[in-house]
């Protein structure tokens, strides 16, 4: 059967692919459109290694067939700096060293921006269960929970 | 593999043709948090996918006065929390909504998905069970009403026919004084499957309970509702003795399995445990009206 032609917008930028119904926006991201920016971990909406925005709110790429984009906003990592300039959360992970191996960033990154858009002012309790969704196997949680939080200040300081 | 179609009908009439067309080899999508897990797994294998996403019913939260609401069955749960009053008239239902799964999988999941899933356990099913909601179901046949708790047939079970799809949920009116609460037993705090569920619907006049539905789950083939623990509570104060032979009642109800997850002695305890703590935050909730 002929695949489907799919027209959406990514970061802002308007885009067409064709697919199979049964692919996964996460496969269509990492393949044919090589954001490979989002990650796969477990494929089964576990990890949040692949964690999207569509039309503004969070999902699981794996869990979204990639024909569902037709007509949406999509936000990937790669989309997350601006003009080349890190986002405030991009910029803290680095300087406070909130990853190890890396893989499970982009999913905590997309997740946590879109925690702090609902709640720009988390407490600790209300960080980990914003993450609950992401998992990190090298246990790094606690430094992600604190530059989130560090960011979070920032952000409201520089709000004022 | 064989090649899959894709159909998002823009209305009910044209999805339960395609749907009664494709005679058991098309699957419903609404948030794919089930189905696209069972399709990756191997177990299910649809010749066809009929997203019902596009069908405005299917995603319509429409506030009915008094209290009453119908949302569409395919509302996902993060935007019925971000309904301003949704969630006053019905907290326990929406806790129970919000509880499925992370921030992600919500942005997904819908009641609709968690009560045809069939699962024992899905845990916004004791919630609608208790507030005593009505389905409405629409199939080549024309539509039904039933209400939840006789939609489930067994695990991964429905009492559906071929070609019905199930279009919304109706809450009913909230008498002054009236409110809800889900708790779940999980081993840990977050994103586990429900080892007991329990939801307590509550209509309270001068301390006095007047009427009580009570939503059980994870103990039985099909979440239960429990009549003798409901009769236990109606015309008390939510006094001790009532408690105690409100959660008798449902823990004769149990009739769960042994996993790892919990043995039947647990699970069972545990029941009457659930009902005591929630029909206490229901009753507090209830008097705050
Ligand atoms: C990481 C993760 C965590 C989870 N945690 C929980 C949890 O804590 N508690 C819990 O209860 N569940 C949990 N689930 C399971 C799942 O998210 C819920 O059951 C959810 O409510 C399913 O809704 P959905 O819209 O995604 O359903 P879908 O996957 O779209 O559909 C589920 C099933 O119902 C059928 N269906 C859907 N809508 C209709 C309709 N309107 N009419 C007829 N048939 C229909 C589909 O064909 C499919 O068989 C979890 C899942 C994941 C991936
Ligand atoms: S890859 Fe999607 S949640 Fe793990």
């Amino acid at each position: 059967m002929a695949k489907i032609h799919v027209s959406t917008t990514i970061n802002g930028e308007p885009l067409e692919y064709l697919c199979d119904a049964s692919a996964s926006m996460l496969d269509i991201l990492r393949g044919p459109l090589g954001l490979t920016g989002t990650k796969e971990g477990c494929g089964t909406g576990d990890c949040g290694a692949c964690s999207v925005t569509v039309d503004g709110r969070l999902m699981c790429s794996c869990l979204m067939l990639a024909v569902e984009a037709e007509g949406k906003q999509i936000g990937t990592i790669e989309g997350m700096a601006q003009g080349g300039e890190l986002h405030p959360l991009q910029q803290k992970f680095l300087e406070m060293a909130a990853l190890q191996c890396g893989i499970c960033t982009p999913g905590v990154l997309i997740s946590a921006r879109s925690l702090l858009e609902k709640n720009p002012d988390p407490t600790e309790e209300e960080v980990r269960f914003g993450l609950a969704g992401n998992l990190c196997r090298c246990t790094g949680y606690d430094k992600i929970v604190r530059a989130v939080m560090e960011t979070a200040a920032e952000m409201r300081e520089a709000a004022r | 593999m064989t090649e899959i179609r894709y159909l998002a009908p823009g209305s009910l009439d044209e999805a339960v043709k395609a749907f009664a067309a494709a005679s058991g080899a098309a699957s419903i999508l609404a948030g794919g948090t089930d189905l696209l897990v069972q399709m990756r797994a191997g177990v299910r294998q649809p010749g066809t996918i009929i997203d019902i996403k596009k069908i405005p019913a299917l995603t319509a939260i429409e506030e009915l006065g008094g209290g009453a609401f119908r949302i569409g069955a395919a509302v996902p749960g993060a935007v019925l929390a971000e309904h301003p009053t949704f969630g006053k008239a019905w907290p326990g239902v929406l806790e129970a909504i919000n509880l499925i799964g992370s921030k992600q999988v919500q942005g997904r999941a819908s009641p609709g998905g968690n009560l045809c899933n069939g699962s024992p356990a899905g845990d916004s099913v004791p919630a609608m069970v208790a507030a005593g909601a009505v389905v409405t179901i629409q199939g080549p046949n024309g539509g039904r009403e039933l209400p939840v708790e006789a939609v489930p047939a067994g695990p991964g079970r429905l009492n559906l026919t071929p070609g019905e799809i199930v279009v919304s949920f109706t809450f009913p009116d909230r008498p002054k004084g009236s409110s809800d609460a889900y708790l779940r037993m999980i081993p840990r705090t977050e994103m586990d499957i429900a080892v007991v569920g329990l939801a307590v619907n509550l209509s309270m006049d001068g301390g006095v309970v007047t009427a009580a539905r009570v939503g059980l789950g994870a103990v039985a083939p099909t979440v239960l509702l429990v009549g003798d623990a409901a009769a236990a509570l109606v015309g008390s104060r939510l006094e001790d003795a009532a408690l105690e032979k409100a959660a008798d009642a449902c823990r004769a109800a149990c009739n769960p399995i042994n996993d790892k997850r919990g043995t039947i002695a647990y699970r069972t305890k545990v029941a009457g445990v659930l009902l005591k703590r929630v029909a206490a935050i229901a009753a507090q909730r209830a008097g705050g009206n």
